[in-house]
């Protein structure tokens, strides 16, 4: 397993590739997520800002992993988070789970994804011609993750 | 004792500072605590604190809640609720 924190774009499919050859495994899900255009109610984004906390956010992430490896029988997690100026359509995020059967790789990619939007250590800063913005967390996040208790 | 405060984000902008090394009684044994002593601070300092809501915290890069202990040298993190993936 193995978590990575950059600024730079990555490419989920070469990834899932690479990793394929080094596991013998039935199954692999993965998430990705983008920079929307616009949030309802806003004026249209030119780019988005995103912080961390660095030494938290590895930490934070190297936790979700080993969870999830406890929780279900995996072959494998890789984990990808970009920080910095992200432009609208870039990839923000992406999640590749590798396990024997569907069911266990369905879940823990989607264990993952919401434990990470509430307990990794980011944040969203919107920019928009006009003004900049803090993005508010929103309360369906957490009670995402809480159904996983 | 001496602790190392950091802050992020939105919290950041408003207290206009990302970093500090304070030196506190050793009275000061929660999180709680902790917050009562800079909201004396006033200002942003009050504002930000008095809403429970607008910050979250971490010792030593975990998530905490107001009741854990802190202790010399902790590194102690303050932040808006969190907002990635």
């Amino acid at each position: 397993m193995s978590i990575h924190v950059q600024e730079d774009l990555f490419d989920l499919q070469g990834i899932t590739q690479q990793l394929k050859k080094l596991h013998n495994s039935g199954a692999s899900v993965t998430f990705e997520g983008y920079v929307r255009d616009f949030d309802p109610g806003h004026e249209r984004l030119d780019f988005l800002e995103l912080e961390h906390y660095p030494g938290m956010t590895e930490k934070a992430l190297l936790s979700i992993e080993s969870v999830a490896m406890n929780r279900w029988h995996l072959d494998d997690v890789y984990i990808v988070h970009r920080y910095g100026k992200l432009n609208v359509g870039e990839p923000i995020v992406g999640v590749v789970v590798f396990a024997k059967h569907r069911k266990e790789a369905f879940e823990a990619c989607h264990f993952i994804i919401d434990f990470l939007k509430t307990d990794a250590p980011f944040w969203k800063k919107e920019i928009t011609n006009q003004q900049s913005y803090w993005v508010d967390a929103k309360k369906i996040d957490d009670e995402e993750k809480n159904k996983w208790n | 004792m001496k602790i190392k405060l950091f802050y992020f984000a939105k919290v950041r902008e408003m207290l206009g500072i990302d970093r500090e090394e304070i030196d506190i009684e050793t009275d000061i044994k929660t999180l709680a605590e902790l917050i009562v002593f800079l909201k004396l601070r006033g200002g942003q300092w009050q504002s930000i604190f008095d809403m429970s809501s607008s910050y979250r915290m971490a010792i030593n890069q975990e998530l905490a809640e107001p009741s854990h202990s802190i202790n010399a040298n902790d590194e102690i993190a303050f932040f808006p609720p969190i907002t990635g993936g």
